[in-house]
């Protein structure tokens, strides 16, 4: 008897839940959260992020500014400026502060990375919606696409397109606002600022497809479900099925393939930049600056370490994100 | 197709249907109905080589308030006849006239507005709700697409009543899908279907993925809402003894037509065709007793394919009584009398 007395408020207290319950959204970051080698991940990309975009507090030298005082070129950690500051890092072959450059290096190889990633999955997300969607002509037409920048190997193909346009100075037509913004935010002229974007669309053209066949697939699974089904017997439009159902229900895979991607990309730039047709000096990058530490690693051993270690590390981090990603919208797993 | 059939069928009188409205009201009329699905050879140049005549030549009238059970086996047809009336499938041949207006020959915004008034109820109810929206913006999507309400908090309220009506807790809004049972999964489905307020749902087979403790309720909730309502139903299912619950009067396909069509009484108790008189035989009796002295009829073989039935008879390869006549020509589906049309040669003047 006075056992049952007691368990009674328990019961009460479940129903006054009613009508609060979690996203799924909020589950999923609760669930990203508790992967401990992804967050420590996400943290360090922020502080990467956060250092790149804080260049001129951090740094007192110019980006470009060659210090003629400095007589051992390539300088160690700790060289003294003429003004009396500390080379944090010391100074390249040029005699220009490395700090400096691998930050603004930094925001010149995030940015693209982010660029690349953002258009490219918006292209391969639309096309690959499309194609699973209708079926028919169009999508043998994508996937055909698809298959054929699939089975040709990228390296080889990314240099050919971009020595081409690299180095004939093409110029991509953007507004002007787009160019001065990026030319302000690496500290260059406007012109090499669109070489950069050049450079993305080189890598948006080329790396779509992964994002596509995810998208298409997931839209050939929901597409024959009932309740895209039941949208038709309400009278929905395609529109309104594709973005509002489709789309949503296919975005996770997409996300885990961004974040893997941004990874990709980092390490494509800098690859292409380390064989001199990706950035061009002197904007610098993470993979140009590697470039030019090549020649005089063994002499200055800490050089080619200078970029290499944020490179390791923001693309290690977005490898972990990535995985983090994964785990948490994998739905099989509960809670 | 038999000429016969629409003219006879509009004088079916209905038991329910003067509950709602007028006897002779037909809400929906089907006629001819054909739904082949192309069989395509190659990759490149894709040529037809044969159909999937997975709905062949359906003749079936609807009066406003009626239940008609729709029965057969896995396969023949019934669900493909429900979508292909909704025009989820635009049937290859026949007429679908609802509400006065042929829906074969609908397009665009006139369809989009005529689905209003009609809706479907889906079998599985995981599947049909999508899993990343809530409840409240499920139900309240017919709303949206079909500007129903002036604001939001109006859909709201809808939506919050349509939950009411389906016996579920108004609170439940902001929930997921998979935070609910299958029964009430079924439910927040009926929510939607009612949204729109149709006279006319298709419910394809509503209740074969449920628990048997849980069918009963969704039975008697349609129940409910079509004395409420007024809503007339075509029920696909293949639980003869649900379908005897819920129907008016039931019809019973087999590989893509109907062969017979009677009050539910009327059929249950005097079947015609000998699938259907199979098909009643296989219904388990719960009295031990008659149980075990029930004779089954046991149909040999398999269902022929859609894509080439047999000639004559489409019962002919499995008919216990098989004649040589139904080898030869096809029955006409016709009234034998007090609305009990059968398509079978047995029945025919002359024959034994």
């Amino acid at each position: 008897m006075t056992a049952s007395a007691t368990t009674t408020p328990l019961v009460i207290k479940k129903i006054e839940r009613e009508g609060k319950e979690e996203s799924q959204w909020r589950i999923v970051g609760r669930r990203f959260a508790r992967h401990r080698l992804a967050m420590i991940s996400l943290v360090i990309i922020i502080i990467i992020f956060a250092l790149t975009l804080l260049a001129p507090v951090i740094s007192p030298f110019s980006r470009d500014a060659v210090d003629i005082a400095v007589t051992a070129r390539p300088g160690p950690p700790g060289t003294l400026s003429s003004a009396g500051e500390v080379h944090l890092l010391g100074v390249d072959h040029l005699g220009r502060d490395l700090l400096t450059r691998v930050l603004y290096g930094g925001r010149v190889s995030l940015t693209i990375a982010f660029i690349v990633v953002i258009f490219q999955e918006l292209v391969g997300v639309s096309l690959g919606a499309y194609s699973g969607f209708y079926g028919g002509w169009p999508d043998g037409i994508i996937s055909r696409i698809v298959e054929f920048l699939l089975s040709i190997p990228t390296l080889p193909i990314l240099l050919i397109t971009s020595s081409i346009l690299i180095k004939t100075d093409a110029q991509l037509p953007v507004p002007a606002f787009v160019t001065n913004g990026l030319a302000r935010f690496f500290d260059s002229t406007p012109q090499d600022a669109n070489k950069v974007l050049v450079l993305c669309l080189i890598l948006v053209v080329l790396g779509w497809t992964g994002a596509a066949r995810l998208m298409r697939g997931m839209a050939l699974t929901l597409r024959g479900q009932d309740f895209v089904e039941s949208l038709r017997a309400m009278g929905a439009s395609n529109g309104r099925i594709i973005f509002r159902h489709i789309i949503p229900n296919g975005i996770a895979p997409i996300l885990v393939n961004a974040s893997l991607g941004l990874a990709a990309i980092v390490i494509f730039e800098s690859a292409l930049s380390y064989l001199g047709v990706g950035v061009q000096e002197p904007t610098p990058s993470w993979g140009n600056m590697l470039a030019s530490a090549q020649s005089y690693m063994f002499q200055a051993p800490w050089l080619p370490l200078v970029p290499g270690i944020p490179l390791v590390l923001v693309t290690v981090a977005f490898n972990f994100v990535g995985d983090g990603l994964r785990d948490a919208l994998d739905p099989r797993l509960k809670r | 197709m038999s000429e016969a059939t629409p003219v006879v069928a509009q004088t079916i009188p209905s038991t329910n249907g003067a509950q709602h409205g007028a006897i002779g009201d037909i809400l929906l009329n089907v006629h001819g109905l054909q739904m082949y699905f192309p069989i395509t050879k190659g990759i490149v140049f894709q040529r037809q080589v044969g159909a999937i005549k997975a709905v062949d030549g359906v003749d079936f009238s609807l009066m406003r308030g009626e239940t008609l059970g729709l029965v057969g086996e896995s396969g023949c047809g019934k669900s493909t006849t429900g979508r292909a009336i909704l025009q989820l499938y635009r049937p290859t041949a026949g007429e679908v006239v609802f509400e006065g207006q042929d829906l074969t020959k609908m397009k665009g915004e006139d369809l989009r507005k005529m689905r209003r008034r009609m809706q479907m109820i889906f079998q599985d109810p995981y599947a049909s709700l999508n899993p990343r929206m809530t409840v409240g913006s499920i139900i309240g999507e017919p709303l949206e697409v079909h500007n129903i309400g002036a604001t939001k908090k109006e859909r709201q309220e809808r939506v919050q009543e349509l939950l009411k009506t389906v016996n579920l807790n108004p609170y439940f809004v902001n929930r997921y899908p998979h935070e609910f049972s299958g029964g009430q999964r079924q439910r927040i489905g009926i929510a939607r279907a009612l949204a729109v307020n149709p006279s006319f749902i298709v419910a394809d087979e509503p209740i074969s993925a449920l628990d048997v403790s849980i069918q009963a309720q969704i039975i008697n909730l349609m129940e409910d809402l079509q004395d409420e309502l007024g809503l007339t139903y075509l029920f696909i299912a293949h639980d003869l003894s649900v379908v005897r619950h819920i129907s008016d009067r039931i019809a019973v396909m087999y590989l893509g037509k109907i062969v017979e069509l009677a009050q539910r009484d009327e059929l249950y108790e005097k079947p015609m065709h000998p699938y259907t008189q199979a098909l009643l035989s296989a219904v388990p009796i719960p009295d031990p007793v008659i149980e075990t002295q029930r004779q089954r009829i046991i149909l040999e073989g398999d269902v022929p394919s859609p894509a080439n039935p047999p000639k004559g008879c489409r019962f002919s390869t499995r008919c216990p009584r098989v004649m040589d006549r139904c080898r030869q020509d096809e029955p006409v589906f016709k009234d034998y009398g007090g609305g009990h049309f059968a398509a079978c040669w047995l029945y025919e003047e002359g024959n034994p």
